[in-house]
């Protein structure tokens, strides 16, 4: 296991001193974030050992389908692009709390409004990791982090402008798709000649479908605990209302009230919503992330059994040029070509897809223990709070 | 004197709270005392100017009043009805020996105390009697028989013709008496306790020296009252147990006297002695007097117990209703009201004890309702439910008791204390609502969770809404709570179904209180209500608000516990695929702490449903009780208008007539007026009766409410803090794991 594999969706473990790269900082504007993205580097390709560049989402899309369409990466797992910012739903909520606003007390309006920021920010800076999760993974990859389109991506201090993907290629890329799932379903009936690939396919397979489900299972999860938080929220609120309003006569019935208020405002409230969204961090974003890691991997196997295919063809048509007496060199080349590009693939696939697992492990490994640990503090805190509440309610 | 303030409403302590309150009762019980002396005065006056024989109530009243004292403002009330309270002095002294070794475990003398002193309503229509029979006493005697005859053995009396008074003593105490008989049995041995405390203050702890239940609440008062009270007690104990401190020779009469009563058969040898014992004492000394009253009471009451017993107190209540008009011309009657405009303080700090007292008070009668079980098939199919009784209480026969009651007999038992006892302005507890959809689903017979859930609900609120019943202490006494508890058979409630005529009947009323509702517009006197109907409005409302919130966390809950369940699963599943030995593990525990947490979300779900949500529509329910009640009062000042109105017209009638000089028709317009007044008085009366009983049942309500709020809060706290700490441990066995992952 290597160690600049040791990486893991929210950690930023880099090893290799040589190129080291982050995101300090992200600005919003409208539909676009604009990221820094900062470069410190030892290695002599780049200019200058320290520089800032800013990046849009879309120069993320771009770099990470270069790297795709470039042949030599076939054999490697390329490192997913990160997933288009997504800053509806909070939007939305937003937007529709201000509809709301007559309907709530003021102060629940405000308190909506701060849940709501900080459901904001929390996604603007899972956004921003995600991105950085993806340039790191690139420059703690021993071919990738060489990769001239890379470097540019890094050095470049000018906007790169892109060009946005315009109808037809839009068009183009999903029919690629489908030219390339039903590819998948012809090669399928191509004999597996390594034992290990066939077998890491059918891994990949079930592993990929079960990951989905899973993930789908765990976003469903976490929305309900933020539901409940949101919950909790409300209650507070109007527990506030109601012993500001309960008769001064009886302030012991105030008092609970009031306690009780404050136990959900800043017990269940901060720590449910922290426990959702530890949990969204640790526990659904690891496997998203790795849900789409498996769809690169296994990516990177159709390419494999792409080549295997194309070996297999050009195999014939060099038998057939034999029967026919032509073409016998040119097909001997090709059929040479395709194995020798096959047995590389073969090659690298089989080393990426062992990191890949030693990877998978790995991050797994920390974000669970994370997580139990996350659980178990909030638990705990929840259960000082509790104990305190009670205590003051037997008290008086 | 008193004729000014006592039109005025009750004046009842402002809004403000409970210190101020206290503040005012130190100032009501000062100009109280005045208003007995006064009243002495009078009282000894008129009797001069009238046959002696009416001073003898008054005098008593109002010497009872000194001595009492006199202070206890709550006594006032008592003092009205002086006969009844030193009947159960006397109880009380003889009971003494067995209460002062066994306090709390003789029940019966302190639950009539408990009773007749404890609680408004009671005491308001003993004043009531008192007055009416005052009141018939300055009219003449040839009233008093018809009134009296109905309820008490003393008609015969009457024909005695040496003294109107002894009757009248006599249907006074038989009045109260039946009340007392009535309702009296059970109630909360401490509650008694306290209310004596209340009333007699240090008299309480006087005749109970050492009386373990003294309350340290009545202290403060005591140096109000210095040895009126002694003396007083002195008095009547010495009656009993030979103790007398001074005026020897005076109780010396008394317990001349005491003797010849106790032949409770013999009414006329009550009354002979009884004017004799009277007037003689009285005159010189007023401790005597109500040691004579206290001994002829005592013996009435036994009597009265045998006669009285089986009278509904309602029948007894009506009496003193029908008797009230009378009262209203006297000069005796006058000094009544003055006096019942007291008792609202004295009620409310006499509840405040009581409450004090109740707070740690284990309830005497515990009901729990269980077994919740399908009978019938199909659409006739209904849930029967074991209602558990356990009790100490005397009254019940058996210490614990099990009947099956279905759910329209719980509704035709609200039915039933509703219609008798709200319009006294009490806050009858409901039961949960009907939910056909909810019935409907358990009659089909699906074995779900939800209707699982519903029966589960519905059987908690049942056991909720009769605990709360018997916890009522004039609730308790209803005849047809006991049946209910008890009796193994019930008639079916017909009146509860939806489609039955009678809830057709329902419904119309239903609509027109909602109209009449809306169109009575009541100036409201009383800045007390007014500020408490709009707390309740707005508790109304916000608890309403909560308990949609709180459904909705518990459908949130239950939302996340399905979830989790289904993460579980598919952690599980992602753990089977998982090729590294270890991650797989790992995952599968995962799996299962996850399905652990699925559990516990699910037990959250429950507690919130249970202990929060359903603490919550309770009060919702209740609440509409309480508005129910404010309704009740606004009802009986609506009849108070209307009557006033009304006697108005007649007076224009009246005046018109005499201008018109139509003598004939004159005398007609001159009755109506007389009878008009008194209805106008009665009706006031009323109002003001339910007036002072629906504050005490606020006040009550929310005393237990805050108490039942923390109870339920801290409970549930509990409960949450069980799930978080069952979670640690969850996720602390899962960490090795994790870690283990290599």
């Amino acid at each position: 296991m290597l160690p600049e594999k040791l990486r893991s969706v929210s950690v930023d473990l880099n090893n290799d001193a040589s190129l080291l790269i982050d995101i300090p900082d992200a600005l919003c504007e409208r539909d676009k974030v604009k990221f820094t993205v900062h470069t410190k580097t030892t290695l002599s390709s780049f200019q200058k050992p320290e520089f800032s560049v800013p990046r849009q989402h879309e120069d993320f899309i771009w770099l990470h389908d270069t790297l795709v369409e470039t042949e030599d990466y076939a054999g490697l797992i390329i490192p997913p692009a990160p997933p288009k910012p997504d800053f509806e739903s909070p939007r939305e909520k937003m937007h529709k709390l201000g509809e709301g606003e007559a309907t709530m007390t003021k102060e629940e309006y405000t308190k909506m409004k701060q849940e709501l920021e900080a459901e904001y920010l929390a996604v603007f800076k899972k956004t921003v990791q995600v991105h950085e999760v993806f340039l790191q993974r690139l420059s703690s990859h021993p071919v990738l982090s060489k990769d001239r389109n890379f470097q540019i991506f890094l050095e470049y201090d000018q906007d790169l402008s892109v060009r946005r993907k315009n109808a037809k290629e839009m068009f183009g890329g999903f029919f690629k798709n489908m030219v390339k799932s039903a590819d998948e379903v012809l090669i399928a009936g191509v004999k597996e000649v390594d034992d290990f690939f066939e077998q890491e396919k059918t891994f990949l397979l079930d592993y990929f479908s079960k990951i989905k489900e899973a993930t789908a299972k765990a976003e469903k999860m976490t929305r309900s605990h933020k539901n409940i938080a949101d919950d909790y929220i409300r209650l507070s609120a109007t527990l506030n209302s109601l012993s500001a309003e309960e008769s001064t006569n009886y302030y012991i019935i105030k008092f609970c009230l009031k306690l009780f208020q404050n136990f959900l405002r800043v017990c269940l409230k901060k720590v449910e919503g922290r426990v959702a969204s530890d949990e969204e961090l640790k526990l659904t974003e690891l496997l998203r992330y790795y849900m789409r890691d498996i769809q690169a991997a296994k990516d990177l196997l159709y390419r494999r059994a792409r080549a295997l295919a194309d070996y297999e063809n050009s195999n014939k048509a060099l038998d057939k040029a034999r029967l026919k007496g032509k073409d016998v060199s040119q097909a001997e080349e090709h059929q040479k070509r395709c194995l020798q590009k096959f047995d590389t693939l073969s090659e690298s696939g089989k080393k990426e897809l062992t990191n890949f697992k030693a990877r998978r492990v790995v991050a797994f490994r920390k974000n669970l223990v994370e997580m139990a640990e996350l659980e178990v503090k909030h638990a705990k805190n929840n259960m000082t709070l509790l104990q305190g509440c009670i205590e003051l309610l037997s008290g008086n | 004197m008193a004729s000014s303030s006592e039109r005025s409403p009750p004046p009842f302590p402002d809004t403000e709270d409970q210190d101020v309150l206290d503040s005012e009762e130190v100032g009501g019980r000062d100009s109280d005392e005045d208003d007995g002396e006064e009243l002495f005065m009078s009282a000894s006056n008129t009797p001069l100017t009238k046959q002696d024989t009416p001073t003898s109530p008054d005098s008593q009243a109002s010497d009872l009043m000194e001595d009492l004292s006199v202070g206890p403002p709550s006594s006032q009330t008592e003092k009205s009805a002086a006969s009844s309270s030193p009947e159960e002095f006397v109880d009380l002294t003889n009971n003494l020996e067995s209460r002062v070794a066994a306090e709390s475990s003789s029940p019966e003398p302190s639950d009539e105390f408990f009773d007749i002193l404890g609680s408004e309503t009671q005491k308001v229509e003993v004043e009531a009697s008192v007055k009416a029979d005052s009141g018939e006493a300055s009219s003449g005697g040839p009233d008093l028989p018809g009134e009296k005859t109905g309820s008490s053995s003393a008609a015969p009396i009457i024909n005695l013709d040496n003294d109107v008074q002894p009757p009248r003593i006599g249907g006074k105490v038989i009045d109260p008496l039946a009340q007392i008989l009535g309702d009296t049995p059970a109630a909360d041995p401490k509650k008694p306790s306290s209310a004596v405390v209340d009333l007699f203050e240090d008299d309480g702890s006087d005749i109970f020296t050492g009386a373990p239940q003294s309350k340290a609440s009545s202290r403060p008062e005591k140096g109000l009252f210095g040895e009126p009270d002694e003396d007083l007690f002195g008095g009547p104990l010495g009656a009993m147990s030979k103790k007398t401190t001074e005026n020897e020779g005076k109780s010396g009469t008394a317990k001349a006297a005491g003797p010849t009563f106790s032949k409770p058969t013999e009414p006329a040898d009550i009354f002979t002695e009884e004017a004799a014992a009277t007037t003689v004492p009285r005159t010189s000394n007023t401790v005597n007097s109500k040691a004579n009253g206290v001994h002829s009471e005592e013996d009435l009451f036994t009597e009265a117990t045998v006669e009285l017993s089986l009278d509904s107190p309602r029948s007894s209540r009506k009496n003193e209703e029908t008797s009230k008009p009378s009262a209203s011309s006297s000069s005796s009657s006058l000094s009544a009201p003055a006096r019942q405009a007291k008792p609202p303080p004295a009620a409310l700090e006499e509840l405040e004890d009581e409450e004090e007292a109740e707070l740690e008070d284990k309830f005497d009668v515990l009901v729990s309702v269980k077994d919740p079980e399908k009978v019938g098939d199909g659409m006739n199919a209904y849930m029967a439910y074991k209602v558990s009784t356990e009790t100490t209480l005397p009254m019940f026969r058996n210490k614990l008791f099990t009947v099956r009651r279905r759910f329209s007999d719980f509704l035709g038992l609200y039915e039933k204390l509703s219609e008798k006892h709200g319009p006294n302005g009490l806050i009858v507890p409901p039961p949960p609502e009907k939910s056909i959809l909810g019935m409907t689903k358990v009659k089909v017979g699906k074995e779900d969770s939800s209707s699982a859930d519903f029966v589960e609900r519905r059987r908690g609120a049942l056991e909720r809404y009769l605990q709360r019943v018997v916890n009522h202490p004039l609730l308790l006494q209803d005849p047809d709570v006991r049946e209910f508890l008890e009796k193994d058979e019930l008639p079916r409630a017909v009146s509860t179904q939806t489609l039955s005529g009678a809830g057709f009947l329902k419904m119309i009323n239903k609509a027109t209180d909602a109209v009449s509702k809306m169109t009575i517009k009541m100036n409201e006197s009383d800045a007390w209500f007014e500020e408490k109907l709009q707390e309740v409005e707005s508790a109304d409302q916000h608890f309403r608000k909560l308990h949609a919130l709180v459904e909705s966390l518990v459908v949130h809950r239950k939302e996340l516990s399905l979830n989790t369940a289904n993460f579980a699963k598919s952690a599980a599943m992602l753990g089977s695929a998982e090729d590294n030995t270890a991650l797989s593990r790992a995952l599968s525990q995962l799996a299962e702490v996850e399905d652990k947490i699925e559990q516990l979300h699910q037990d959250q779900a429950a507690y919130d449903t249970f202990s929060f949500a359903e603490l919550i529509a309770d009060y919702i329910r209740l609440l509409g009780a309480v508005r129910g009640s404010f309704d009740h009062r606004i009802k009986a000042w609506q009849r108070w208008q209307d009557a006033q109105a009304m006697l108005q017209k007649k007076r224009e009638t009246e005046a018109k007539l005499l201008w018109a000089n139509k003598p004939d028709k004159l005398q007609q317009a001159k009755d109506e007026i007389v009878e008009w007044e008194a209805r106008v008085t009665q009706f006031e009366r009323d109002f003001e009766r339910v007036s002072a009983t629906v504050r005490k049942e606020v006040l009550r309500f929310e005393k237990q409410r805050t108490k039942n709020f923390k109870r339920q809060i801290t409970k549930y706290l509990e409960l949450l803090l069980q799930s978080q700490q069952q979670l640690i441990k969850y996720w602390e066995a899962f960490l090795p794991e994790a870690k283990a992952i290599a």
